[in-house]
């Protein structure tokens, strides 16, 4: 009776829950639950009250069903055959209140187990859920480029799921069922080891069906997931392209190809649910083969009892076969579960093993000693400063200060992101303090993979790059990426209000710092026509902006971190030259004074640069100014001139 | 409201009639076996001579019924998944033809992602409803009034037991579920804010390690970890009242009838067998009462899925061609507004394009500049009937675009989308998209054209290249060209390209201009960009400002009289001037 609805569990399932693989396996089931269950050592003595509870709720389960043989052969048998005197009738109200007594307890237990275990479970995957993001923070960028945002999401969603029904339902249920199994079991021997060998039999036999049924299903399922994958895809893919099939009114060959998938979703769907759904009528009603089978033999057996002519062990007291028969009702219910159970586990701790395994990934190195402090400069002397000034200054571990300039030299860099194909080959430039570097060439030249080779989102094969005379290497990241600022081509913002995404470049900046900036990016004006100016809440990376305010912001963002060194990566591809050209002043003044580097498909905007460097296929083919270029009539001459080049 | 989903069960009626037949069989059985039973143990208990013979005839039917039942509830388990999955498919195809009617107007109503929730997530959850249906629902509702008929049977004086415990257990899991539901909700909000963190992280992962603010957003993250274990919390706390207490009434109802069953056997008015059957019957009728509250509680949590399925099967097209002559076909590429406005909301007040008029011949090139939000966009689409105009008309090739079926007209007037899509398959599969049946030859006259055909032949596979995952990759020039592609192959009277080169250097964006105006010499080209050198070459160029056409004209012209144009142009020609 302990199959109350967990409706609960059908309520809290996100989106997705449905395409969890109910059949995968861990890899190492013994290893990854002994480490899950290190999370539980914090709630040691909460668990040891739990498992008292489960004790007692399964004993008195067993024990009000035993409690029930003598009710019928000790008390009403005597009162039938006897007469009903008041001593009688007071025995058996006594032993109904010993009944009530142990039901109330077991009730009591149900309810303090399942009160402490939410808070355990919860608890649990409170600590799982914060270790993992933690870490995901330290994971290089390499890692999410190897993986789809789906299959890390998942980590959050079905894998925690997963494991929170596990923790909340699957092992409790497990633990209860299994005990109550051997209670059940124990008890049966004592009223009649006859009749378990029945039971035993059919256990085995329920046992086989499981496990014949459960291989099946697994099959059904495997392919019902292909299909539901392949017809999912297809609506996600035609729901995002649909105006694309209107434009080229493809509408009805679109349907047709989909209810071919669907109708193979469909097959599939139907075989699958057919072997998951048929297990439970049949259990059930093995169990009622089961019961059927005891009644009768167990009725003889009664018959044989009366006629004194047998040996003890094939006969049966009238009550003992009605409490026997109750504990085959409780028997095979349990045993049911159990089966089911088994699985999802096994799967919730495959879940758990794919949340270890992003949890034991390799963070990403920070071997650097070199901090970037605030510092002033008292006598010509540079000192470090708590408070912010606009002079930064290296912090060796020796104690002293070099003053950041932003002096960037690549000497022979070699890069490749897989080790194979070779992205940059043999780059050497440098950048001196205040000088704007512009880099230009075709998609896949280069020009993004340098500016992620500065700031360490990458680590170089050979060569070096120094910073103001340190290699990047001796510098601590978080130091060396807040000493630069970028404007990145996807421009993200993130859920929260203007005012909130704009001060994400520095988190102490005032009021006025940040609307300074607002007003440097040209931000300001569509900033305050806003429905809530600086408070408009930003949702969804800011899909209620167009995609040129959203660069607008970045560059505020950028703006108010105020760093030494600026990298501006199609900062402003999405914003029309009108604009560009109205912000031209607001850029001046932001990169005035800053090591600057630019790279842009639009000529106009990097013209202005110290040094153009001209990429291709991981090379730098040309450098030089606007003017030198332009003389040198190459690739840059070429590719500025080829606006001109029909007028 | 669930009555509009009732056509989805067109076809597989058969399954769910017979699903709920074989439940009925299954359940009636197993009432009948506890029953069988009381009167076997009062035979062998009772009976001072026990008849053997009557004995082995209840216990071998017994046996019997309990075989029959497994095949029945088998049988069952078999046609309830046909039909539920049969049920399921029906809605998506319902679903998923009407999404393909939507016009512009109906798909930016719904965003993408709800509509494959729609038809993922919420299908599931009413397939799952209507199986319980089907299966729960008649079955719990036979065994709890057939149970209550036999205990009455065997005797009424005790099944008042039931008369108090089946309401009472029913008021309680109603009651608790009534409360937990909208913590659930609460709970799930917190979850999808916190989902959503997550993926903003992932998504912006570069911007977060760009600034330095991993430790910032792993707080914040914790934060919202922690309010949703609060809210888990707060829901569980008040669900997990429901195996306690319903475990109460049901040993209540075991106490009860071994109190006042003893009373009654001493008093000679009940056998001792009636009351084991009694007893089997308290664990039947309450959990189908169980089972039935879940079958409530199940329609209840699906209400929002439900809705939502029924939105989309309700939405209105806004744009038919039921009335539009079908033997129409577009003669040329003219193309004419005549004053006309259009809103997105469909409202006077709030006017996108305010009274635009212009003619333009066939086989003219139209350049269209304005700046972010001058609404060129808008007007395009207006072409190929993307969209209503509220007020004034559209015509094309001398007729009003409502005369003609969309087919005919969209056939003729080729749109490269600024937000374009290729989809998986080959490229050729891509390209086929503008024609089924192009020949080889067409296909590369189209890539050649739009200056596709090198960089194709460049991969492997050349046109046979999988764009799929694990395929090739495309660049987003390379993306744009091929989109350009896909529409020529159309063979089409008018072209629009919007934005379409963006990605692509000057000098293939030069490029493709050059082929279009030889090789589609007949073909109208409106062509939007952000690059003056991409408009500087047409016939004429439409300047818009805020929804409005200031100026269309030759581009020498418009540089002497118009300032929007002369700006836009000197901000990216001014460095020109010293080469």
């Amino acid at each position: 009776m302990s199959n109350a609805p967990k409706s609960s569990e059908r309520v809290a399932r996100g989106p997705g829950a449905n395409n969890r693989n109910r059949f995968a396996k861990p890899k190492n089931a013994k290893g990854t639950f002994l480490r899950l269950l290190g999370y539980f050592k914090r709630y040691k003595a909460i668990l040891a009250v739990v498992v008292v509870c489960i004790i007692v709720a399964a004993l008195a389960n067993v024990a009000g069903t035993a409690l029930l043989r003598p009710l019928v052969d000790d008390y009403i048998s005597p009162m039938l055959k006897e007469g009903a005197t008041p001593e009688r009738w007071n025995a058996f109200g006594g032993q109904i209140l010993k009944m009530a007594i142990v039901y109330i307890a077991g009730i009591i237990c149900v309810y303090v187990n399942a009160r402490l275990m939410i808070n355990v479970s919860t608890g649990v995957l409170l600590d799982i859920r914060k270790e993992m993001f933690a870490k995901m923070q330290k994971l290089p960028i390499k890692y999410f480029d190897s993986r789809t945002h789906g299959e890390i999401m998942s980590r959050y969603t079905n894998d925690t799921d997963a494991m929170r029904e596990m923790l909340g339902q699957s092992i409790p249920n497990l633990i209860d069922s299994l005990f109550r199994v051997s209670g059940v079991f124990i008890m049966m021997i004592v009223l009649s080891p006859a009749l378990t060998v029945v039971t035993v039999v059919m256990l085995v036999l329920m046992i086989l069906v499981v496990k014949n049924l459960g291989k099946k299903s697994g099959a059904f399922y495997k392919k019902r997931q292909a299909a539901l994958g392949v017809a999912n895809g297809y609506i996600e893919e035609m729901s995002e392209g649909s105006k694309v099939v209107k434009v080229f009114c493809r509408e009805e060959k679109i349907d047709s190809n989909f209810a071919v998938l669907n109708d193979n979703l469909r097959r599939a769907e139907a075989g699958a649910n057919t072997w998951a759904s048929i297990l439970m009528p049949i259990m059930g009603n093995l169990s009622y083969i089961q019961y059927a089978i005891t009644a009768l033999l167990g009725t003889l057996m009664v018959v044989a009892g009366l006629n004194g002519n047998y040996p003890a062990l094939v006969t049966l007291s009238a009550g003992a076969l009605v409490s026997f028969l109750q504990y085959t009702r409780n028997f095979s219910r349990p045993i049911t579960m159990m089966s089911q159970q088994f699985n999802s586990i096994l799967s919730a701790l495959a879940g758990a093993e794919r949340i270890f395994a992003l949890i034991d990934e390799e963070p990403e190195p920070n071997e650097g000693t070199v901090k970037l402090v605030n510092a002033g400069i008292r006598d010509g002397e540079l000192y470090e400063c708590s408070e912010r000034t606009d002079i930064w200054a290296w912090k060796s571990p020796d104690g002293t200060l070099t003053r950041v300039r932003g002096h960037v030299c690549f000497n022979n860099v070699t890069f490749s992101y897989d080790g194979e194909k070779v992205v940059l080959d043999d780059i050497s430039l440098y950048a001196k303090p205040g000088q704007k570097i512009a880099f230009v060439g075709s998609t896949g030249a280069g020009k993004t993979t340098i500016t992620n080779l500065i700031n360490r989102f990458y680590d170089i094969q050979e060569g070096e790059i120094t910073y103001d005379g340190f290699n990047i290497r001796e510098i601590e990241k978080d130091s060396l990426r807040r000493s630069l600022a970028m404007v990145l081509q996807d421009t993200h913002l993130f859920t929260g209000t203007v005012r909130e995404n704009i001060r994400y470049g520095r988190k102490d900046a005032t009021e006025e710092e940040i609307v300074r900036a607002a007003k440097l990016a040209n931000a300001h004006s569509f900033i305050m026509h806003l429905p809530q100016g600086y408070d408009t809440m930003i949702v969804d990376d800011g899909e209620n902006l167009s995609q040129g305010q959203r660069q607008l912001l970045a560059i505020a963002r950028a703006a108010v971190a105020d760093p030494p060194v600026l990298i501006l990566d199609e900062a402003t591809s999405s914003i029309d030259t009108r604009t560009e050209a109205l912000i031209e002043k607001g850029m001046d003044e932001l990169m005035n004074g800053r090591t600057v580097f630019v790279i842009a498909h639009r000529l106009s905007t990097v013209r202005n640069s110290n040094a153009i460097m001209v990429l291709e296929h991981g090379k730098i083919i040309e450098r030089g100014d606007h003017r030198e270029l332009i003389a040198q009539k190459g690739r840059y001459y070429k590719l500025y001139t080829g606006a001109f080049e029909l007028s | 409201m669930i009555r509009k989903l009732f056509p989805a069960i067109k076809g597989y009626g058969k399954h769910s009639v017979g699903a709920s037949l074989m439940i009925i069989v299954e359940g009636v059985l197993e009432i009948l076996i506890p029953y069988l039973m009381t009167k076997l143990i009062k035979q062998g208990i009772e009976v001072p001579d026990p008849n053997m013979s009557v004995i082995l005839t209840y216990g071998g039917l017994m046996i019997l019924m309990a075989i029959f039942a497994l095949l029945a509830g088998a049988l069952c388990a078999r046609l309830a998944a046909v039909a539920g999955t049969g049920f399921a498919a029906n809605l998506r195809n319902m679903l998923f033809r009407k999404v393909q009617d939507f016009s512009f107007a109906n798909t930016d109503k719904f965003s993408s992602a709800s509509i494959v929730t729609r038809l993922t997530t919420d299908v599931t959850n009413i397939q799952n409803l209507f199986t319980i249906l089907i299966r729960m629902t008649v079955r719990n509702f036979i065994i709890m009034i057939t149970a209550f008929f036999f205990a009455i049977a065997v005797n009424a004086k005790l099944a008042i037991v039931f008369a108090v415990a089946i309401p009472l257990l029913a008021a309680i899991l109603l009651i608790i579920m009534i409360k937990a539901h909208p913590m659930f909700e609460k709970m799930l909000t917190k979850m999808d804010l916190m989902n959503a963190r997550v993926q903003e992280n992932l998504i912006a992962i570069r911007v977060v390690k760009a600034f330095v603010k991993g430790e910032d957003e792993t707080v914040s993250f914790e934060d919202s970890a922690t309010a949703l274990r609060k809210a888990q919390l707060a829901a569980e706390r008040i669900v997990i009242w429901n195996n306690p207490l319903s475990q109460l009434i049901f040993y209540g109802a075991i106490i009860a009838v071994c109190f006042f069953g003893g009373k009654l056997i001493v008093a000679g008015d009940m056998g001792i067998g009636d009351l084991t059957g009694f007893l089997a019957y308290i664990g039947q009728i309450l959990s189908s009462v169980m089972m039935l509250s879940m079958v409530f509680i199940s329609f209840i949590i699906t209400r929002a899925s439900q809705k939502r399925i029924v939105e989309i099967l309700d939405e209105k097209i806004d744009i038919s061609d039921d009335d539009a002559d079908p033997e129409l076909s577009v003669a040329d590429g003219s193309v004419e507004f005549e004053n006309v406005s259009f809103s997105y909301s469909k409202n006077p007040d709030n006017l996108t394009l305010t009274n635009v008029s212009f003619k333009v011949n066939a086989g003219e090139t139209i350049g269209i500049i304005g700046g972010t939000g001058s609404s060129k966009t808008t007007l395009v689409q207006l072409i190929p009937r993307l969209y209503e105009v509220l007020s004034g008309s559209v015509r094309v090739g001398g007729h009003d675009v409502c005369e003609y079926k969309l087919h005919a007209l969209r056939d003729k007037v080729a749109m490269v989308l600024q937000t374009n899509l290729l989809f998986s398959g080959t490229i050729e599969d891509n390209l086929r998209w503008g024609n089924e049946d192009a020949t080889g030859e067409q296909i590369e006259a189209a890539c050649r054209a739009a200056c596709a055909h090198d960089f194709i032949m460049s991969f492997p596979n050349g046109y046979k290249s999988d764009l799929g995952q694990g395929g090739v990759n495309v660049s987003g020039g390379q993306k744009q060209r091929l989109c350009i592609a896909r529409a020529l192959l159309k063979d089409p009277k008018v072209v629009i390209l919007d934005d379409s080169t963006s990605a692509c250097d000057t000098a293939t964006d030069a490029s493709i201009r050059k082929a279009l105006r030889t090789e589609l010499k007949g073909t109208t080209t409106f062509i939007i960009a952000q690059r003056i050198a991409s408009v500087m070459d047409a016939d004429r160029v439409m300047v818009l400002d805020d929804g409005k056409l200031v100026a269309f004209d030759t581009p020498k012209r418009l540089l002497e009289t118009n300032e929007i144009y002369r700006e836009v142009y000197e901000s990216q020609m001014k460095g020109g001037d010293e080469a």
